[in-house]
């Protein structure tokens, strides 16, 4: 349905924009039918500027993204509508979701007017409380309301709502749930799965590998704006290849088993070959070849890919 | 001897009147412990913290009192906490990285932090430095600005900081929920290696994440809308919950291997109440799946076994 | 509950000291400029009695040298005034929002020309230009001056502002504008605008007062209206005339101290209002 082939964001930095930053990395993958895909990471991995990408909210410095076959950055006004129609985003803090001056139903009169200026007051009510029910919400209780006046949790969920107002087939879930309290998460991440039920994509960017974990078909795991490690959801966790997911594995804060004794290795700062593997500085198996040549992302075993010279 | 406080009621000074963030908070920890303080965000575990060392307005103190090693702390009183604050209580705040003044170098600032505690930085350098090595940073940092060091190096310079004048009580302030799950590890075995070394005596370790705590923690605290809910040993919070909160809060977190389509896990319903004009009892009564009549008188946090304290009724 | 967000503002509105001192004393010269000219009794420009008259009964503000009264040129200079401040005040805003708004918005190579564009307006010696302006048109009413001072005035207006949109255009909620199919004009007036509503409210005032001094700096040195009455034209006739030296204090007090009191008086409120809107500011 989502293909994203070699797409790599560079943005330039410093004075006279001289400084280069790749953000992500000729990055490759698609995002199928009824599908939930985990995009993990750490914090400047470039997994939000995967996100905002392919909600067109960035252009791709490179590569091409595809919707239904088509280009989404070739696509003109009301192309851009359509596409909008069945492509939304929900991003991790709530509250800046919202423009704090006015009421949080505002998002839903926003799509009123941009997607459905013909639809009668009443039929579009009808529509919107049906959206709010659906994602758990009572609308007496939510609707005409300022969003400081909602719970975080309450907030991602019209959020959901009104990306259920369109005919949405992929939903990019930005860390929708790393700033809600533990106890509201797991209803907003089962509310996910049921929705992938009826249909839906997800591409479920996080940070946390046990939310990747309890709710993913297929995971892809970034580092420095690269995939290194991609496959179905229990063969990755179950048998990470790539040494940097092992060592996500091993250090994710677990409630079934303690941290092992070994230090944990912690960036230095290492330099690092450009024409290397990124994860060389940081990595305990490396060899002599890591430094020359970039690994591909090789095929393993049946639908699991990883990016490292010497798993592989 | 370790920390005791009894009876901590804290407000926040509004316009709209007090916002109780602190109820009635009675426990104490041990020469050694570490304390893991759990919530939700809005419970008054940071109030706890601050409130120990720093009470600034619009914090109010209304009552309680504090005792660090025998001696009792005057929280109310800003002027004579000078004396306690970084030597004998320090905290890491939730944004060290941030904490670090730009324009000076990271040596001069500590040589002039050290100079207004009237402490020889000179004196004091051998062991600045063992200790940096300690925490996997080169001596050279002493010479560079801030904005040099990445913001898992600025957090583990605030540590070394923090902790120079081994206090009795060290406070840490959501210290991990900025960072990456590996640095989050690193700092966290910090934590217990400065126990461990003796550094710091007590420390009271403010998170809401709790499978962090489970790593680290010898006990956990769980707060709830201002009020403490459970205090046990660390195996006990986890594996057998007393307290309704705290055993549907622990249901609800996701473990690395469970799974939505094998075993769906499920929130609490509700929100907790507003600390404006909170319900009299029991403030987690209208979430409570067992809640009776007497949830309407505030339960007593006591002590059901030894080291597990719970304020419910239904336990008691 | 957007009325407890009024109810708030305006509670601290009106226990806010300088805002209250600043405003009474605008008032009271909105006032004055309002009903002021409807007392005199005689043309500003008219010489209408005995020269160098001190203030009487009949001349409450004595005469000119010429036998002008002081107080007929003071009420309709102070109206000039206050239409300099509003027109040559709001063209600037209004500019500066309209650059600054684009500018921060689009980015790219669009802010970059209209950055270099203000920037060259910003370090243009605004006086110098106004004066060469002036000195090629004849004849000038109040209203080109407004404009003159309007066109030069909003660089900085356009400067805060471009960086006020920046950082709110890297919100998510004008991300989900965009995803909602909204047009990027629809965004700037109807997401980014209205939350920088106290920010706009203030380059106001700013420009405001910006302009009425620059009016009478203009008018000052003789390059202000040719035709009508200003409190700067004022200034300048009673310094050209000597009043000063021929003790006429009359002559030169009102105006000099309407300017003085109007302008501080504004800044006052600028400092009040940034307490008003920025909650930490706010003194409980």
């Amino acid at each position: 349905m989502l293909t994203l082939e070699k797409v790599s964001k560079v943005y330039r930095t410093g004075a006279l924009g001289l400084g280069k930053l790749t953000a992500v990395f000729e990055v490759s993958f698609e995002i199928g039918e009824k599908e939930i895909v985990a995009l993990i990471g750490e914090s400047g991995s470039g997994k939000s500027t995967i996100g905002k990408m392919i909600l067109r909210l960035i252009p791709p410095t490179s590569g091409t993204i595809r919707f239904e076959g088509k280009d989404i950055f070739s696509l003109k006004g009301q192309g851009i509508k359509e596409y909008y129609r069945k492509v939304q985003g929900v991003f991790q803090d709530p509250f800046a979701s919202y423009n704090p001056i006015f009421k949080a139903d505002r998002i839903f009169t926003m799509l009123r007017e941009e997607f459905f200026p013909g639809i009668s007051r009443s039929q579009w009510e009808r529509k919107v409380e049906e959206a709010l029910r659906a994602v758990g919400l009572n609308p007496p209780d939510v609707l005409g309301k300022y969003p400081h006046q909602l719970s975080g949790g309450q907030l991602q969920r019209f959020l959901i709502a009104r990306a259920l107002l369109l005919d949405i087939r992929l939903l990019v879930a930005d860390e929708i749930i790393s700033m809600l309290d533990a106890s509201t998460r797991v209803d907003v991440l089962n509310l996910l799965a049921d929705l992938r039920d009826r249909g839906l994509s997800i591409l479920f960017i996080t940070h946390d590998l046990s939310l990747g974990h309890y709710i993913s078909d297929r995971s892809l795991v970034l580092y420095r704006g690269r995939i290194v490690e991609m496959g179905p959801t229990e063969r990755v966790y179950a048998r990470p290849l790539h040494p940097y997911t092992e060592m996500l594995m091993a250090s994710v804060p677990r409630l079934d088993q303690k941290w092992t004794r070994e230090r944990t290795h912690i960036e230095r700062g290492a330099a690092y070959g450009s024409s290397g593997c990124v994860y060389y500085g940081r990595c305990p198996i490396a060899q002599e070849i890591c430094t020359r040549r970039a690994p591909e992302l090789v095929e393993v075993e049946a639908g699991h890919h990883v990016a490292c010279h010497l798993r592989s | 001897m370790g920390l005791r406080v009894e009876n901590l009621r804290v407000y926040y000074r509004t316009l709209r009147g007090y916002v109780r963030a602190l109820e009635g908070a009675t426990f104490s920890v041990a020469d050694g412990e570490i304390m893991g303080l759990a919530g939700e965000s809005g419970c008054g575990k940071t109030t706890l913290g601050h409130s120990l060392i720093y009470l600034k307005p619009p914090m109010t103190y209304i009552e309680g009192r504090v005792f660090l090693d025998g001696r009792e702390v005057p929280i109310w009183d800003m002027k004579r906490m000078n004396e306690f604050r970084f030597r004998r209580i320090s905290i890491i705040p939730q944004y060290a990285m941030n904490a670090l003044n730009p324009t000076r170098k990271i040596g001069r600032m500590i040589a002039e932090l050290l100079a207004a505690h009237n402490v020889d930085f000179n004196e004091i350098l051998p062991e600045l430095k063992r200790r940096l090595d300690l925490v996997q940073l080169s001596h050279d940092v002493l010479n560079m600005y801030p904005i040099e060091l990445s913001g898992g190096m600025r957090q583990r310079v605030v540590m070394v900081i923090s902790t120079l004048l081994n206090p009795s009580l060290l406070i840490a302030d959501e210290i991990t929920s900025a960072l990456d799950v590996s640095t989050q590890k690193a700092v966290c075995e910090m934590i217990v290696e400065f126990r461990n070394r003796g550094f710091v005596r007590s420390t009271i370790f403010i998170t809401h994440d709790i499978s962090i705590l489970y790593q680290i923690a010898d006990t956990i605290a769980v707060m709830y809308a201002g009020q403490m809910a459970e205090k046990a040993p660390t195996e006990v919070i986890l594996r057998s919950p007393r307290h309704p909160y705290t055993r549907m809060l622990i249901a609800s977190l996701p473990r690395v291997g469970a799974r939505y389509r094998q075993e769906r896990l499920h929130g609490i319903p509700g929100a907790p109440p507003r600390l404006l004009d909170p319900p009299p009892g029991c403030r987690f009564r209208d979430r409570c799946p067992v809640a009776f009549e007497r949830c309407q008188e505030t339960p007593p946090f006591v002590e059901v076994e030894p080291g597990h304290f719970i304020a419910c009724w239904r336990e008691i | 509950m957007r009325a407890g967000i009024r109810h708030e503002f305006l509670y601290f509105a009106l226990r806010n000291a300088k805002l209250r001192v600043g405003l009474s004393i605008l008032l009271l010269f909105i006032v004055a400029a309002l009903i002021g000219p409807l007392f005199a009794r005689y043309d500003p420009n008219a010489y209408v009695g005995p020269p160098a008259h001190p203030p009487s009964p009949e001349y409450w503000f004595g005469t000119t040298t010429f036998g002008q009264d002081v107080y007929s040129q003071f009420a309709h200079g102070l109206r000039s005034t206050f239409v300099v401040g509003l027109i040559g005040g709001g063209i600037g805003t209004l500019l500066g929002i309209l650059i600054g708004l684009v500018a921060g918005y689009r980015g790219g190579l669009l802010d970059e020309i209209l950055n270099m564009f203000t920037n060259i307006v910003l370090i243009l010696p605004t006086l110098a230009v106004l004066i060469i302006i002036a000195a090629y048109l004849t004849v000038r009413g109040i209203l080109v001056e407004s404009i003159f001072i309007g066109c030069t005035a909003w660089p900085w207006a356009a400067r805060a502002i471009r960086a006020q949109t920046f950082s709110l255009r890297a919100r998510e909620f004008v991300d989900l504008a965009r995803m909602s199919g909204r047009s990027s004009l629809k965004i700037m007036l109807t997401e980014i605008a209205p939350n920088m509503m106290s920010y706009l409210f203030m380059t106001f005032i700013l420009q405001f007062g910006g302009a009425i001094l620059n009016a009478a700096t203009l008018d000052f040195i003789g390059l202000g209206p040719t035709q009508g009455m200003s409190l700067g034209l004022m200034m300048n006739n009673a310094v050209l005339w000597a009043a000063l030296q021929l003790g006429m204090w009359w002559w030169l007090i009102p105006p000099g101290a309407a300017i003085t009191a109007i302008v501080g008086a504004l800044y006052v409120m600028n400092v009040g209002l940034d307490e008003v809107f920025n909650p930490k500011l706010r003194e409980l």
